[in-house]
């Protein structure tokens, strides 16, 4: 029994990584006044980028490096269409979802002989035990032998906090999310505070997708992802658009991705039958995206477009 | 030394010219009014100063010095600063994070709170701003929100004030304690510019006022060589009288019977309590009370877009209690509501399109399914011209009129459907003298018709002024009747207050 305590807390941290990376790039994002559905397409070009890059080069650090690259890469042209030319966020966030998807799937059938995914990685990330803490009865194994990614993504929201509420960048860029107007009025440049907004988010989300890919699994296909970025946006909501908030909204989604995966081991299935457990994840995201929790948080110029000097 | 001069400022809008060669001279240290009426160019004329828009010809001198003001941050290091009538201010922050937004004091990078808080306290105390630094915006008053914008341009250093019709969100008490500070500020020796529209406050205060009208210059005047008709008529450009001239009512039938009616407010808390009322035709009954006893909630009831509790409305013999707002409206009810953007336009809608929002589904402005432009069209332009709706064209939206002319449209709108019972409720509410008056005439002239009216305002003065019989509304019921002709303010203001008459005051 204890064991599987043990395995269930571990699937969690597991997936809490990847929903907290692009969460906390997806803050970044809308704290600006941006709404990024593309976090989808973003995490889905990190996967793929990481892969490609660890197969090429058998160093998956690299992986990382350039899966943060290609993910701010594809968040610009959601920055042009939605800043500069004042599109609805939220279709262009779906079309950077369609486009990064398709640009994936064809450049993998176009490198890899038409194969829908990628050779396995050899050299993926390894799980980095801490040494002393990896002792400590039942959350020792599961806490404190992760991948490096995990306590990466734990450093992310330390110093994600630290910019966004003690810096003078953080509070500009809050203060652009909220009322843009008072910023500019304040001589603070909404444009720009907003472009690198989603420039972070795009180098989180696709640092959460490598996770996925040359962590948690090994390689990549049009499956990777499956809608952990639609969760990293619920958790984002039910975080309440909070570092902290969204660390323990990411615990929450990652166990119930756990239930789902590991709930036969402490008799969960003979209540519920497993496919019901395997819909957790997604009816909690729909609940969050309802609007059951936080609304009333949301940066209150969330998805508005911004033009200087607007009459 | 003049703090500011503007030279032939004319700035160009698609399809209007918002300044056209406006001059300003302010001297050093004095409070200067920049009057004019709602849409007369002052706002763009001190959004130019503020570096907000560029002028299409023109020149700005600041100190003596010619100047190009590219932006709000150039106009913040030449020494202006802006006191916004909508506020700039992030609610979720801080008063002291809003202050120092975009100019934040840091030590190693980190915005330094304490040395901020220190600051912002140390410049509140000087000007006796009475702020707490701490305090987040959402949680304090509306006068403290604006000495916060008042910090936010000490702060920066500023040195001439733009102060945008700082009183029209304001109680009486607030703009009594506006006045101290903005006192306190010229003997430091800050310059102040006063944008407004309401004279009595130009006589208290200021020493010069510069009136524009329709984007054009009219004139620079000292305060102390005039008065509040003179200034009316430059800023309107015609004479203005502020009594309203009438003849007597003659009631005839009774028209409005209101029975014992309960209504219950958003929260579902009775906020009418057993009201009873008669209007007649040709008489305007003044609805006084102080806000919040129940007035809006009567209104929403008669009209059917809130739901009677229990009690009747009855409408020429007729009950029209909790049917739908459209029947209502259908069968003779006109409604000037009290916030025009929310209930009386669609902001975004043309004109045009507004002057039909009940009857476009009837003849001639629709057949079947279909709408009849051509008849719409010509119907808006009638009204339009026969009630002097200032409008590019009826094409134009509802939005980009000014607030006198939006209100001009609704009357139109709800007078020419011909109802025989007709609801003003705050017909004048931040219109200048100019619209006022046509809206007062405009009410009169409609008694005189015949129409029963019901009229809600609170301003005492303009229930006093059209009023036939006053209903003071207290607590959700009528607290008493009142003939203006025999009533004091004094006793009004008791029933106001809850006293009912005939009761003694005990303090």
């Amino acid at each position: 029994m204890i064991e599987s305590l043990t395995d269930i807390l571990a699937t969690t941290v597991l997936y809490m990584t990847p929903l907290l990376l692009a969460a906390m790039g997806g803050l970044f994002s809308e704290r600006s006044g941006v709404v990024n559905i593309g976090l989808e397409g973003l995490m889905t070009i990190g996967a793929f980028t990481a892969v490609v890059t660890t197969l090429e080069t058998h160093n998956p650090w690299l992986g990382l490096v350039t899966a943060m690259l290609a993910g701010m890469l594809f968040s610009i042209p959601h920055a042009i269409a939605s800043i500069t030319f004042k599109a609805d966020q939220v279709v262009s966030g779906v079309a950077l979802n369609f486009l990064a998807l398709g640009v994936a799937v064809y450049l993998v059938k176009s490198l890899y002989k038409g194969s829908g995914q990628t050779p396995d990685v050899q050299d993926v990330l390894q799980a980095m035990p801490i040494p002393g803490l990896e002792n400590i009865p039942v959350i020792g194994p599961a806490l404190f032998r992760a991948f490096p990614t995990t306590y990466l993504a734990l450093i992310i929201v330390f110093i994600g906090y630290v910019v966004l509420y003690r810096t003078p960048f953080g509070m500009r860029l809050r203060a652009v999310g909220e009322h843009p107007q008072a910023a500019e009025t304040m001589g603070v440049n909404v444009y720009r505070m907003r472009y690198t907004g989603v420039l972070i988010s795009g180098a989180l989300a696709g640092l959460g997708g490598a996770s996925l890919s040359i962590a948690i699994g090994s390689q990549f296909s049009e499956s990777t992802i499956a809608g952990q970025g639609f969760i990293a946006l619920a958790t984002l909501i039910f975080g309440k658009w909070h570092p902290f908030g969204v660390l323990g909204a990411s615990t929450f989604f990652g166990f119930a991705v756990a239930l789902a995966l590991k709930g036969q081991l402490i008799g969960l299935t003979t209540y519920v039958p497993s496919e019901a457990l395997n819909m957790l994840p997604y009816i909690l995201t729909i609940l969050a995206l309802a609007g059951f929790v936080g609304r009333a948080e949301a940066p209150a110029a969330i998805g508005k477009t911004y033009e200087t000097g607007g009459r | 030394m003049d703090a500011v001069e503007m030279k032939g400022i004319t700035k160009r809008f698609p399809g209007i010219v918002a300044n056209d060669g406006v001059n300003l001279k302010v001297k050093q240290g004095e409070i200067h009014a920049l009057l004019g009426e709602n849409g007369a160019g002052k706002s763009t004329l001190m959004n130019i100063l503020f570096g907000l828009y560029q002028p299409d010809e023109g020149k700005i001198l600041i100190k003596g010095k010619e100047t190009e003001i590219t932006g709000p941050t150039v106009a913040g290091e030449l020494g202006i600063g802006m006191v916004h009538q909508h506020f700039m201010l992030v609610d979720p922050f801080t008063v002291t994070e809003n202050i120092i937004l975009g100019s934040e004091p840091t030590t190693n990078g980190m915005i330094n709170k304490r040395r901020a808080e220190k600051e912002v306290q140390a410049i509140s105390d000087r000007y006796g701003l009475k702020v707490d630094p701490r305090a987040k915006i959402r949680d304090i008053s509306v006068g403290m929100q604006q000495r916060v914008e008042i910090l936010k341009t000490l702060y920066r250093g500023a040195e001439i004030l733009i102060f945008d019709e700082p009183t029209a969100v304001l109680a009486p008490q607030e703009i009594d304690e506006l006045i101290v500070i903005m006192e306190n500020l010229v003997k430091e020796g800050k310059t102040i510019i006063f944008i407004t529209h309401k004279l009595k406050e130009i006589m208290r205060i200021c020493d010069v006022v510069t009136i524009i009208r329709q984007g054009k210059f009219i004139g620079r005047v000292e305060v102390a060589d005039t008065d509040e008709n003179r200034l009316a008529s430059m800023m309107v450009g015609r004479d203005v009288s502020f009594t309203v001239d009438k003849k007597p009512a003659k009631p005839k039938d009774k028209i409005l019977s209101i029975r014992d009616i309960r209504v219950q407010d958003s929260r579902g808390v009775d906020a009418v309590r057993g009201l009873n009322m008669e209007i007649k035709a040709g008489e305007i009954v003044g609805l006084a009370g102080v806000d919040g006893n129940g007035q809006s909630e009567l209104i929403e009831a008669i009209t059917g877009l809130k739901k009677v509790q229990s009690g009747e409305v009855i409408l020429n013999g007729k009950k029209i209690t909790n049917l739908k707002p459209k029947t209502i409206t259908h069968s003779g009810v006109g409604h000037i509501p009290e916030d025009r953007h929310r209930r009386g336009l669609v902001l975004d809608f043309s004109i045009g399109e507004n002057m039909v929002l009940q009857t476009f589904d009837q003849k001639p402005f629709a057949k079947g399914w279909s709408l009849q432009y051509p008849a719409i069209h010509s119907y808006a332009k009638r009204l339009i011209e026969e009630f002097d709706v200032r409008t590019p064209d009826i094409h134009t939206p509802a939005r980009a009129l000014s607030g006198g002319n939006q209100q001009k449209g609704i009357i139109a709108r709800e007078v020419d459907r011909d109802p025989d019972f007709l609801i003003a409720a705050q017909p004048t509410r931040g219109l200048d003298v100019g619209a006022i008056e046509g809206i007062h005439r405009r009410l009169i002239e409609q008694r005189d018709k015949g129409k029963a009216i019901l009229l809600m305002s609170l301003e005492l003065e303009e229930i006093w002024q059209l009023s036939d019989h006053i209903a003071v509304i207290y607590e959700g019921k009528i607290a008493g009747w009142v003939d203006p002709a025999s009533t004091t303010e004094e006793e009004i203001g008791l029933l106001m207050a809850g006293y009912r008459a005939g009761t003694e005051v005990t303090s």
